[in-house]
């Protein structure tokens, strides 16, 4: 696959109540690396499996949640590509609307302004382009980030370059974000950042929940419909495979960490998951396997009689928390 | 070894908790033991950890300390009234608990014909 535009997920930046507690439940459990702090005392963290500077930023703040998701591009020239592609669909929203007032309106809601951030303002990080999705979640895209310790190496790499640790998260996977408007969401990541749509569910009274990918795995984001803006259901770690979410399992109780749910699967995706909270109560995942999408592949849908196999396939039912449990 | 304190929750019942454990995970121990009978419904647990707010809670007499809980859910002047979020404080004597949960903002139709 010649894969251009948005490569991946980059980093996401979390909001913690108490740092030193959060950083030792991402280095120490999770199995991440701390690489530096900013001179704001924003934290930046990594896996030892993964090139960039870093994948994880944690923010000290009154409330719990998430600040923004950041994704990779292929080139610097995609970040005017794209910013020239949100400014061209507003305006192609606004034109369709123009003779009725209610969609003017909606038009407006819609549209999508670009900022910039600087190069720099995250160490390690060139520019980035940054707007908020009609979800109320800001997303931004990149080109550049360098490299930093540890990482793997590239000549006669082997397997690992530091021993796992924690629960052996090899990467920053994906994040499941909570909001409104998902139609909205939708179109605009697959017709503006050419994101597919891998699975869904449809609800008799609408879209309940989108899984959308920009490469071969079978998601990089999802939403959830929710009545309030820009709310983080889970950011989510890869592990290598099942064994190793049993590893994590051991790790959650030994631990004492507050558990939601698992070792389970699910049905979307087909990933092998655990879900658990971070000192903050934000949610976190460990996810091993899931299969490979192709872009020609048609999205798979499920509908209101198995939602409960969709999510939680071995049990079969959703568990009270995951509709409303949030940060 | 910590103290143990009792915790009555109004309308539900008591649990007994010791000092070095979080008043709501005391009260889920005491559930699945049976207790708590009087409680209209689930216990109101969500992540444990003072971020989702989901097991607000007003504690009417008694005094505890507290673990950080996100301004999102308790303010300055709930707090000052008393609100707290359950799962983060720790009893320092007997407390008298009154959950007062926000609403639910999110809920679905029951899925029909889960096999
Ligand atoms: S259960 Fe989330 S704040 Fe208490
Ligand atoms: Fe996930």
């Amino acid at each position: 696959m010649a894969h251009t535009g948005v490569l991946r997920p980059g980093f996401i930046q979390l909001r913690v109540l108490d740092m030193p507690a959060a950083v030792e439940h991402y280095t120490k459990r999770v199995g991440l690396h701390q690489v530096t702090e900013g001179k704001d005392g924003r934290v930046y963290l990594k896996s030892a499996d993964e090139f960039d500077h870093h994948s994880i930023v944690l923010r000290r703040a009154e409330s719990a949640g998430v600040d923004m998701m950041a994704f990779k591009v292929r080139d610097d020239s995609d970040l005017d590509m794209f910013e020239k592609r949100i400014a061209e669909y507003g305006i192609a929203v606004d034109h369709k609307a123009a003779s009725d007032v209610d969609l003017v309106r909606e038009a407006h809601q819609s549209r999508i302004t670009v900022d910039h951030v600087a190069a720099g303002e995250q160490p390690g990080l060139g520019r980035r382009i940054g707007f908020t999705v009609p979800s109320g979640h800001r997303i931004e895209l990149y080109a550049h980030a360098d490299q930093s310790d540890p990482k793997p190496r590239t000549l006669n790499p082997d397997i690992w370059e530091l021993e796992p640790h924690g629960m052996c998260a090899r990467r920053f996977d994906h994040a499941l974000f909570y909001g409104p408007n998902l139609e909205e969401v939708l179109n605009f990541f697959t017709t503006v950042l050419d994101f597919k749509c891998a699975e869904r569910i449809n609800l008799p009274d609408g879209t309940l929940a989108i899984w959308l990918t920009c490469g071969m795995k079978a998601h990089d984001i999802a939403f959830v419909k929710h009545p309030e803006p820009g709310k983080l259901h889970h950011v989510s770690f890869d592990l290598e495979n099942w064994q190793s979410v049993g590893n994590a399992a051991d790790i959650i109780a030994r631990y004492d960490i507050s558990i939601d749910i698992g070792p389970t699967r699910h049905g979307i995706t087909r990933g092998q998951t655990i879900y658990f909270f971070d000192p903050s109560g934000n949610r976190n995942e460990v996810f091993a396997g899931g299969y490979t999408y192709y872009p020609d592949n048609p999205t798979r849908i499920w509908d209101e009689t198995q939602i409960g196999k969709s999510i939680f396939y071995y049990e079969r039912v959703l568990n009270e928390a995951f509709l409303s449990v949030v940060t | 070894m910590s103290p143990l304190y009792t915790i009555m929750v109004e309308g539900a019942g008591a649990a007994t908790c010791s000092g070095a454990e979080r008043v709501l995970v005391a009260l889920e121990r005491a559930q699945g033991l049976g207790k708590l009978k009087g409680l209209p419904r689930k216990l109101p647990v969500g992540c444990r950890r003072g971020g989702c707010g989901v097991c607000r809670a007003r504690v009417v007499e008694g005094q505890y300390r507290h673990e950080p809980m996100s301004r999102a859910h308790v303010s300055e002047a709930d707090e000052a009234a008393g609100l707290v979020l359950s799962c983060a404080i720790y009893p320092l004597t007997n407390l008298y608990l009154r959950f007062e949960m926000p609403q639910l903002k999110n809920s679905i139709s029951e899925p029909t014909n889960i096999t």
